[in-house]
């Protein structure tokens, strides 16, 4: 009746995790009492839960990525303080069966849970703006997106007190995956959590690419689209192209798991090494989709705050497109040292240091952005700056390790996870904080505090080279990755000065929800009143702060490369049109939310076995998708007048900031 | 699918103009441009499938190989099918274009039964070889087959339940525009299945037999 | 009637349009005789193995296209170059992966001088 799920599966005997788990139900108790204290679980429902507008959709994502920063960094916490203590024999504090499970779910929370929703984040809520379009291509699909990454954060979370997690490392290579040396459900959570918020992932990269080729502004070519737009779509293109094999290779998986197939077990002529090939040949184009984006946000940071647009607009699309192109053509390099020989490995090899080339284009295209431009240090600037010399290091290690000869060296040692945390952190956790820190005052109508916003950025660098280049030197030390204990006395003055580093971040961390808390505390003195308060080149910009939720009243003007920096030169911003228009709307939809709820319970019981409540949760899914179908819900219209009203109370705040009567600090309207 | 589908079927005002919104027909175009570019991430779903059984074809592991349980006229009777239940969704669609109802429900329904012909063939295929102790627990090649073939065959027979969907409500509603979309959107995914099946009757079956 | 003008209107612009009846009949004959050489050559061997396997590739290539021309109706018009260029793109990744896949695992097979 309940497959293999008991009361055994909660570890009461691991005092840890039943206070960590006590602590989330705690809190989450805490949470909805106060919800419902407010009263607000009608306007949840109806503002926020149940909407398929971009923006909304875009915070919800970003607000996931922050709570899995949490949730990812603790796990990170843990590790380090676990290998400052268990040094020169002494065990620690975490058996290994914890800290394996450790290490996995930091990755996967890390890469799948937080990287990708703080993108996903930042894309919704930017690209239709910066487009000139009213929403995406397809709503419900962006809501269901959303709800198929919940489901996936769910089941992760869950594991930590109903069974357990994979003890596999993120990657979760067969045979060790396979049931035989991993018979319990770990495994299974790792892979009903990727293969259902991978879905959401797929049906996202979709979306945005129909959105952005059928969906811009009459007049706007693609060649002009900014470049957060342009590195947001080969990240989409990247996304459409390699999710595909990850679904394929974790079904192979299951197969094996669940039907006793063969395709990647040890015996009766599976080839556990295949699972390797097409793992990376998903992973390494996933990575590309990491860091693109954060490449698009420094473009804007660059040019919006040296006051200068862009340099080599053209040549920053083609280098992204060289990037992706090539990004399938590398994987490889993850496992130089499975034995495809010198030729493969050549080949590969050759290919990964030749990703620098474009990578670096980039490079000198912001430098000689910054050229000759009068650059404003605020917190965006600080984390790109951060970011360009961070990310360069961590990239020049990637090609020491692309050449094959130092892999079989320093394969599998600290070296490698220094290397990629150095342009994970560098480049895609420091852009999407840039990122945040930028659209921030777009989304909410007021400015984050910046005095805390720079006290996180340097919290977060210092604590970022004293936390990982101690790995460098490790790795060449010889100490391997995914060891709990230590037992060479040369290691240990590293292990605790890395331990001081993840105790920086933390402050820095704490700076952040400081930060968001002073914010909100003082947003009347901040407020962004004219929804410019950057004096920004690209569309969000001509919006208010936030947008009304039919973003733009009749289809703005884009005849070239930063239309609102050129609407603004030449005297055409904040114009009131002659008349308004009916504007056509999506209505709000609970279907993306109940089928997530359904598939949530579908891949929780395929977890445990529960076959029926597996088989009635998957055709509830698909009935309620074909009733929702069936409906045709073709949305409602906005009439002119209502948007009259709108943009009227917009261009009166206008008039009054232009009056100079208002105290804004945020506000001066230099070009209207 | 979108909610925002923009035809005239349902009390749309005509007389807006044209910009403030993308028109009547862009809305579906949108729709079948997004379902051909989920289409090719099915295709590349399939490539690590072939991927897969060109690295296994060989590990039999002691069992059977492919032409020890391959029967090719069998295989042949599959593809008939399959190709003529193409050619008869072509007609379904011809029909579409000329607004003539009863002949889209007709011709679904024929295309509807070869599918079915063809499914009930496969079923009964991997019965047989299951049966004989040939299932896809038996070697890394049976499990790339079944994985594979069974794929493909589960896609058909989630198009079967679409196109009894579709014939459902085209009866019911008749070729609205929201149908006539997505009667476009199944004949891109029935289409494609049958190129597939090209793929896989020669890799598996063919290759498997010369 | 609201709903055949509106299948008109569907049919003068939707760019995935309509073959004709001759265009199905002609990628149904080509598929035909795509589909018999093969499985004739095959069930029954007349030329050398190389030579049917060559001719069992090619053949399936060709159907395929003619599958996308005929029946889902891709051409160079500048409708279907949107859905053209996703094609090719798509192509260009199933070469790699496959291709390169099938390099890689070969290369491994022999040099681990597995049995």
């Amino acid at each position: 009746m309940f497959g293999k799920l008991s009361l055994d599966a909660i570890p009461f005997h691991e005092p840890i995790v039943m206070i960590t788990v006590a602590m989330i139900a705690i809190g989450g108790a805490a949470l909805l009492g106060l919800i419902t204290y407010f009263k607000k679980w009608t306007y949840l429902y109806t503002e926020w839960l149940t909407s398929v507008d971009h923006k909304k959709i875009g915070v919800m994502y970003i607000i996931i990525a922050m709570v899995m920063l949490l949730r990812g960094f603790a796990d990170a916490v843990l590790m380090r303080s676990q290998l400052a203590m268990a040094t020169e024999g002494s065990p620690g504090y975490l058996p290994p069966e914890h800290y394996d499970q450790i290490f996995t779910a930091h990755g996967v929370i890390m890469i799948i849970f937080m990287a990708m929703p703080f993108f996903t984040g930042l894309m919704n809520i930017v690209v239709p703006l910066q487009i000139g379009a009213r929403d995406v291509a397809f709503p419900f699909l962006n809501s269901l997106s959303l709800y198929l990454l919940i489901s996936g954060v769910i089941l992760v979370n869950v594991s930590l007190g109903v069974g357990e997690f994979a003890r596999t490392g993120w990657v979760a290579y067969p045979p060790l995956s396979e049931l035989g040396y991993s018979p319990g459900v770990g495994v299974d959570y790792y892979i009903w959590a990727l293969q259902l918020s991978g879905l959401g992932t797929t049906l996202t990269g979709v979306n945005f690419l129909v959105t952005v080729l059928k969906m811009r502004t009459p007049g706007m070519k693609l060649m002009d689209m900014p470049i957060f737009t342009w590195t947001c779509t080969w990240a989409n293109v990247l996304i459409v192209a390699s999710f595909p094999i990850l679904t394929g290779t974790l079904a192979f998986l299951t197969l094996d798991r669940y039907l006793d197939f063969h395709i990647f077990t040890n015996e009766l002529g599976g080839n556990p090494m295949m699972y390797v090939n097409l793992f990376w040949a998903w992973g390494h184009p996933e990575v590309y989709i990491l860091i693109l984006p954060a490449f698009g946000v420094f473009s804007e940071v660059i040019s919006t705050f040296t006051g200068k647009r862009l340099f080599g607009h053209h040549s920053m699309i083609y280098a992204s497109g060289a990037i992706s192109i090539l990004g399938f053509m590398v994987w490889l390099h993850h496992f130089f040292t499975m034995g495809s020989g010198a030729s493969v490995n050549a080949f590969f090899g050759l290919a990964t240091m030749l990703i620098s080339i474009p990578t670096g284009v980039k490079l000198f295209n912001w430098l000689f952005t910054i050229y000759q431009g009068r650059l404003r240090f605020t917190a965006p600037v600080l984390w790109t700056l951060g970011f360009m010399v961070t990310f360069s290091i961590g990239g020049m290690t990637g090609v020491l390790l692309a050449i094959p000869g130092a892999d079989f060296v320093l394969h599998n040692s600290l070296f490698v996870i220094a290397h990629f945390h150095n342009v994970i952190i560098g480049g895609a956790v420091f852009g999407y904080i840039a990122g945040f820190a930028f659209w921030f005052p777009k989304a909410f109508g007021f400015k984050l505090n910046e005095k805390w916003g720079k006290a996180a950025f340097w919290f977060w660098i210092s604590g970022f080279y004293v936390a990982f280049m101690p790995l460098y030197a490790l790795g060449f030390m010889g100490m391997t990755r995914r060891l709990n204990t230590t037992d060479n006395p040369d290691w240990t003055p590293y292990l605790h000065v890395a331990f001081v580093g993840a105790l920086l971040i933390a402050v820095g961390i704490a700076c952040q929800l400081i930060q968001i808390f002073v914010s909100i505390r003082d947003r009347e003195q901040n407020r962004d009143l004219t929804g410019d308060p950057w004096n920004g080149h690209t569309l969000e910009w001509s919006t208010s702060s936030p947008p009304p939720f039919y973003n733009f009243a009749e289809m703005p003007k884009a005849n070239e490369i930063d239309p609102w920096y050129a609407a603004k030169r030449d005297g055409e911003a904040y114009k009131v049109p002659a008349k308004y228009s009916d504007i056509h709307m999506p209505n709000n939809t609970a279907t993306g939310m109940v089928m997530g709820g359904l598939l949530t319970v579908f891949g929780f019981a395929m977890i445990w076995h529960i076959f029926w409540l597996a088989a009635v949760s998957l055709i509830g899914t698909i009935v309620y998708f074909v009733i929702h179908a069936a409906r045709d819900d073709q949305g409602y219209m906005v009439p002119a007048s209502e948007v009259a009203r709108i943009e009227g109370e917009q261009h009166a705040i206008l008039a009054r900031v232009r009056n100079g009567q208002t105290n804004s600090p945020v506000n001066k309207l230099e070009q209207a | 699918m979108s909610n925002l589908v923009f035809d005239g079927a349902k009390g749309h005002d005509h007389g807006h103009d044209h910009e403030h919104d993308h028109g009547h027909h862009d809305a579906g175009e949108m729709k079948i441009y997004g379902f051909w570019i989920y289409l090719m991430t099915d295709c590349i779903l399939f490539a690590s499938i072939f991927a897969i059984y060109a690295v296994l074809v060989n590990n039999v592991a002691g069992g059977p190989a492919g032409h020890d349980i391959f029967e090719l006229p069998y295989v042949l009777g599959e593809t008939a099918c399959l190709l003529l239940s193409s050619i008869t969704y072509g007609f379904a669609m011809l029909a579409m274009h000329k607004g003539n109802k009863s002949g889209v429900l007709g011709w679904l329904f024929v295309t509807f039964l070869f599918g079915l012909g063809f499914i009930g063939m496969e079923i009964n295929e991997f019965h047989l070889l299951i049966s004989e102790g040939y299932g896809p627990n038996r070697s890394g090649f049976l499990s790339a087959f079944f994985t594979l073939v069974g794929t493909h065959g589960l896609h058909v027979t989630s198009g079967l339940i679409w196109m009894a969907i579709m014939m459902y409500q085209v009866s019911k509603h008749g070729l609205t525009g929201t149908n006539q979309t997505r009667l476009s959107m199944l004949s891109l995914f029935w289409h494609f299945l049958d190129v597939v099946w090209i793929c896989v009757f020669t890799v598996v079956y063919l290759m498997g037999t010369i | 009637m609201a709903n055949s003008h509106h299948s008109n209107d569907a049919a003068s612009h939707e760019p995935a349009a309509h073959g004709s009846f001759k265009s199905y009949m002609v990628g149904f004959v080509l598929s035909i005789i795509l589909t018999a050489v093969p499985f004739g050559l095959v069930m029954f061997p007349t030329i050398s193995k190389v030579a049917t396997l060559w001719v069992v590739l090619i053949f399936a290539v060709v159907q395929v296209l003619v599958h996308l021309v005929y029946f889902l109706h891709l051409d160079r018009s500048a409708a279907q170059r949107n859905n053209v260029i996703a094609f090719a793109f798509a192509g260009l990744v199933i070469v790699l992966l496959v291709g390169l896949s099938t390099w890689i695992m070969f290369s491994i097979h022999t040099a681990m001088m597995a049995k």
